[in-house]
């Protein structure tokens, strides 16, 4: 098969962001989806912004072997400190795992959704990874299933997959040109023989554009992920990003390269930068148009469990899910009730929002159809989609955008647990200078509560502190302090120089 | 005539699910070839699979106990080459 994805027909790329439909109503990442798929993904936490806050999900370790090699990786996965993908503290076999999912779903009710995604390839083992979904499928059909995978086994799995009522997929896709792959893997295992450099690079693509092909056409959600890489795929992404959409990708997730030297990772070792937090929103605003960008991604874990961005897993090690007695029948309808409340809270949210929307059309007095520039906000939540949480406490933020077109989220930026940045940015640093870091570009941070020293800094720094707002919910609380500033002339100023943006 | 696995192997799995003679089995610390079982692949394969598919530059050894995949081969940078390559990706 020959590769037609490059020189294709192109359209023009749409430059610095939303140009259609997918903005402007708040931060729904979906919005231009079909009933049907928002059906399927309204209570993904990976998939929707809105449900990350309120539905857990948890990856079980049934995969060890990997089929080909990317520089941003490290085989050897043991390890109980680092929060990363490919990391796992314990691998299971398949009746372990079905026997922690039950564990979990039983205790977290929260849990919709059982990922398989490594540490290795779930496609290269293809045994592992179909008896944990056959008997999951079976046992527990409450769970949603995914998977993830590198793309090179996908299109012999994909009859498999569509048996096992699998309806989402992740295929990592970080080009589409062998040139820029040979960059970023160095080899394959294909047909029994390892290969090596651009003819490596080569099959993988076609391989993974087939498999989405295949698996759009058969009706199985696909979301891509894509690392970005500065100086190897970053402008490529755009094209990327392009071509999974015009083959039916739902949803594309641009995540920073993940490369520190302790790691051990060939990119690691080698110095290999990963991008700052504006190279990433810049790219995921160029990439977005009309396509869903996926901003809240949280890269976790091949053995995570709970709500994204937490991590539960020591409760639920095989010693201790071993002793644990699980009526899942009983657990089963606990959590349909737990579901419910749920679905509940969050179309309540929904209709907040559309009331806010309707109250944002630009009607006021002195303000009329005057372009006020867009402010970024960060948030320190623990979740539930309030502003409750102390700035101290907060080991990532949410980042907002609002502007007068409404509320949009960007992105969660972390704190303390790894540094994306410049060599400038490590250990040495205090959590405080760390966190400041985090915030630039932003103008305010809205938290429940913080402290003397930190206002201090944060106010030299160009970034507002804002306590007023605690308890409050995010998006509407951050449209009033964008009022706020309107009001107050504080969008008629420039930006102040401390807050720009640097590169 | 067997290959054998030493102790930088990271127990990845990948090679027990392709050794077509079934000669390669879990153990501790590392996983481990049987001797009595391992072809090389002969007859099977024209490499042999567990050298083909392992990650880790080293873990494998062939019967006379040089590494099948020796430094530099699976990065694709050799070790004389090291020092340029690293400049070139620090600059990026």
């Amino acid at each position: 098969m020959e590769l037609t994805v490059l020189n294709e027909e192109q359209s023009p790329s749409t430059e610095g962001g939303c140009s259609a439909s997918a903005c402007g109503s708040s931060d729904d990442q979906l919005a231009h989806l079909s009933d049907e798929i928002k059906q399927k993904v309204h209570n993904h936490p990976c998939y929707s912004e809105d449900a990350h806050h309120y539905f857990a999900r948890m990856h079980v370790a049934v995969a060890p072997a990997c089929n080909i090699q990317c520089h941003y990786c490290n085989r050897k996965y043991d390890c109980a400190n680092e929060s990363r993908p490919g990391v796992v503290s314990e691998l299971l076999t398949p009746d372990q795992a079905v026997k922690k999912t039950k564990a979990v779903a039983a205790n977290i009710p929260q849990m919709t959704v059982l990922g398989i995604a490594g540490p290795g390839d779930p496609l290269a083992n293809l045994d592992r990874t179909f008896e944990t979904f056959r008997r999951l499928s079976a046992e527990a059909p409450d769970i949603k299933l995914c998977v993830s995978t590198n793309g090179l086994a996908l299109p012999d799995a994909v009859e498999e997959l569509a048996k096992h009522n699998i309806d989402h997929v992740t295929i990592t896709i970080n080009t589409v040109d062998p040139e820029i792959g040979a960059k970023i893997y160095p080899w394959i295992y294909w047909n029994n023989r390892r290969i090596r450099g651009k003819k490596a690079a080569k099959i993988l693509i076609e391989r993974q554009q087939k498999g989405l092909e295949m698996l759009v056409e058969r009706g199985i959600l696909v979301k891509v992920n894509s690392v970005m890489i500065p100086g190897v795929n970053d402008e490529h992404l755009k094209e990327v990003s392009r071509i999974v959409k015009q083959k039916g990708a739902f949803l594309h997730n641009v995540m920073p390269l993940i490369a520190e030297a302790e790691h051990g990772t060939f990119y690691g070792v080698m110095g290999q930068r990963g991008p700052s937090n504006e190279e990433l929103m810049d790219l995921q605003d160029a990439c977005s148009g009309d396509m869903n960008m996926m901003r809240h991604c949280r890269q976790c874990r091949a053995d995570a469990v709970g709500l994204l961005g937490e991590d539960r897993g020591d409760e639920f090690t095989i010693d201790k899910i071993e002793a644990m007695d699980i009526d899942y029948d009983a657990a089963m309808k606990k959590r349909a009730i737990i579901h419910q409340g749920i679905e509940e809270e969050l179309a309540e949210k929904e209709k907040r929002r559309a009331a806010l929307a309707a109250v944002k059309v630009p009607s006021g007095p002195a303000v009329d159809n005057k372009h006020f520039r867009p402010v970024l906000m960060a948030v320190a939540t623990s979740g539930g989609g309030m502003i409750n949480q102390h700035f101290g406490h907060a080991t990532e933020f949410l980042i907002y955008e609002a502007s007068r077109d409404g509320v949009r989220f960007i992105s969660h930026r972390k704190v303390d647990q790894y540094c994306i940045g410049d060599d400038s940015c490590g250990e040495k640093e205090s959590a405080l200078a760390g966190s400041i870091r985090a915030l630039t570009g932003c103008e305010v941070v809205l938290c429940s509560k913080i402290g003397f020293e930190p206002w201090g800094l944060l106010e030299e720094a160009g970034i507002a502190p804002n306590g007023e707002h605690a308890m409050e919910p995010i998006e509407e609380a951050v449209m009033d302090v964008y009022e706020e500033m309107i009001k107050t002339g504080k969008l008629d100023e420039a930006k102040s120089e401390d807050s720009q943006m640097t590169a | 005539m067997s290959l054998s696995i030493i102790e930088s192997c990271v127990n990845c799995w990948a090679c027990l699910d392709v050794c077509p003679s079934d000669a390669i089995y879990d153990a501790k610390p590392h996983f481990m070839i049987d001797a009595k079982k391992c072809t090389e692949c002969e007859g099977d394969h024209a490499d042999p699979q567990c050298a083909s598919i392992c990650p880790i530059e080293g873990a494998i050894l062939d019967a006379a106990g040089e590494a099948v995949n020796p430094a530099g081969s699976l990065t694709g940078i050799p070790p004389e080459m090291m020092e340029k390559a690293m400049a070139e990706i620090q600059a990026r």
